[in-house]
């Protein structure tokens, strides 16, 4: 389980974190709403150590990670993946080693099952076919779902994501939550993600939480969620479309 | 007064912080250095970036610049009819100086600049964060394949330099203005000591650490923007350059 305690972060005067407290349940899919600049991105990266915080805990599995360093914070991030907004894949390699990376890196497996399981995993994100490319040839949505596929392919127990459908069309967005809800379902990971996917998101969620001013402002499973009358949290879900969709 | 003693205070701690971060940055690499695994395929790639990618900018910046002291060194010795210590001239200008100094310049335009370029774009593009979020530290990764293959490559193209360099003023001296070849290669002979070769040495192994350390923690510690990255990289290849020639004149006065 991943629990943050408290946690404050500022970026110089900047406070971007005002004592976010918040527990991600262990195998369901978390989303993390909430205006652009309120820091969703920066609190994903506190739970994977990316960022220390000022002051507060994370705590992943019952690891305090946030005064960790070195070894003892990449044995916590062996747990993890993630997918990041940009997809972040490595420019200079072919999707498939892209893919292949993890494995070689810190499975030392050897060939013949690495190019075995990145074949399956391209296969199972629609790029069966696609390894010899590179990320500059291909369209946002392909590089979204090479990135999904580097994210599995060490079938971790954790997976963040960081607003995913960032940059693509309706459809292209449809096709990656259905691709994260269906990859969620057949390896069960947590999964905490952000995004502004209002309502898709409504849809593939177990949870929901929504930060607002530094920030939880409510947390809820995604149909309660729905339903809170709390002025701002209906504010954001009705001008992102939620009600008169559910209407 | 007091706003002018504030402000240079500032100025001074944002200095010395900015160094102390950059000494951790070496430092913290040299540690993961020594930690396996062992990166040796990204040496061996970074060294053929760095060090067979830059032959031939080095090897005509040798030629020319052998030329040109060819050309100068033999008017000014004319004057005092020692034209015959022409090889001396040029060969000890360039093994104790211009060959280390300017193979070092021309490596930090070249691949200084590319090194910074690349680090960047991979910080902004968060591909430096996806190798940390995959436990592999990108220190070891990628920095420190790039400090060892520049420790390694630098003082091979300045090698590189000194020859061609050479070989430069022998083509001016001797076949141009018919300085006699014997007392030509006799007069390199007689004039460079082992003591000249090993200073050239220890010159271009210290100008290869500086021009990786600083142009990958430029790139490393650039700002999240497109603007930010051409900072980075002009401040990289600048501060290279002016730190070149400001540790060129210490170690030379050490080294004389």
């Amino acid at each position: 389980m991943i629990k943050l305690v408290n946690v404050e972060k500022a970026f110089g005067r900047q406070q971007v974190l005002r004592g976010v407290t918040l527990e991600i349940p262990k195998g369901k899919l978390t989303t993390i709403i909430g205006r652009s600049g309120e820091g969703k991105s920066v609190l994903l990266k506190h739970i994977i150590g990316l960022l220390q915080p000022d002051r507060g805990e994370v705590w992943v599995n019952d690891v305090e990670i946030s005064r960790l360093r070195g070894k003892a914070l990449n044995d916590v991030r062996k747990q993890f993946s993630m997918l990041f907004q940009s997809a972040a894949l490595f420019d200079s390699m072919t999707v498939f080693d892209n893919v292949a990376f993890p494995l070689r890196e810190k499975l030392r497996l050897p060939e013949r099952e690495v190019r075995e399981r990145v074949d399956e995993k391209l296969e199972r994100v629609g790029l069966a076919g696609m390894g010899h490319k590179f990320p500059a040839e291909l369209s946002g949505g392909m590089k979204k779902r090479a990135g999904l596929a580097r994210a599995l392919v060490m079938e971790p127990e954790i997976i963040l994501f960081d607003e995913p459908t960032t940059g693509l069309d309706p459809l292209m967005s449809n096709t990656i939550h259905r691709l994260i809800l269906d990859m969620h379902r057949t390896f069960g990971f947590t999964a905490v993600m952000v995004s502004h996917e209002i309502p898709e998101i409504f849809s593939i969620s177990d949870w929901v939480a929504m930060l607002e001013q530094g920030r939880i402002a409510a947390m809820a499973p995604s149909a309660d969620f729905q339903r809170i009358t709390d002025p701002t949290v209906h504010e954001f879900i009705t001008v992102g479309g939620t009600v008169s969709l559910k209407h | 007064m007091t706003a002018v003693l504030q402000r240079v205070g500032r100025v001074t701690l944002s200095i010395v912080q900015e160094m102390g971060r950059m000494l951790i940055f070496l430092l913290s690499t040299f540690g993961w250095l020594t930690r396996p695994p062992f990166r040796l395929f990204q040496m061996v790639k970074q060294l053929h970036f760095i060090g067979f990618k830059s032959t031939f900018v080095i090897v005509l910046t040798a030629a020319f610049t052998g030329m040109v002291l060819g050309l100068q060194g033999y008017y000014t010795l004319r004057r005092y009819g020692s034209e015959a210590a022409l090889g001396s001239a040029v060969a000890l200008s360039i093994i104790r100086e211009l060959g280390p100094v300017l193979a070092a310049l021309m490596v930090t335009a070249r691949a200084g600049s590319a090194m910074t370029a690349e680090i960047g774009i991979m910080r902004i593009t968060e591909q430096i964060d996806a190798l940390d979020t995959m436990a592999v530290n990108p220190l070891q990764y990628l920095i420190a394949p790039k400090i060892v293959a520049s420790l390694i490559g630098v003082p091979l193209l300045v090698a590189l330099f000194d020859v061609i360099g050479i070989y430069g003023g022998y083509i001016v001296g001797v076949d141009l203005l018919s300085i006699n070849a014997g007392a030509y290669w006799n007069s390199v002979e007689t004039a460079v000591e082992w003591k000249d070769v090993y200073g050239g040495i220890w010159k271009s192994i210290s100008f290869g650490l500086i021009i990786s350390w600083i142009c990958c923690y430029k790139g490393y510690h650039t700002t999240m923007s497109a603007e930010g990255l051409g900072t980075a990289t002009t401040e990289a290849v600048v501060l290279s350059s002016i730190m070149i020639l400001v540790w060129d004149y210490f170690l030379t006065s050490v080294l004389l």
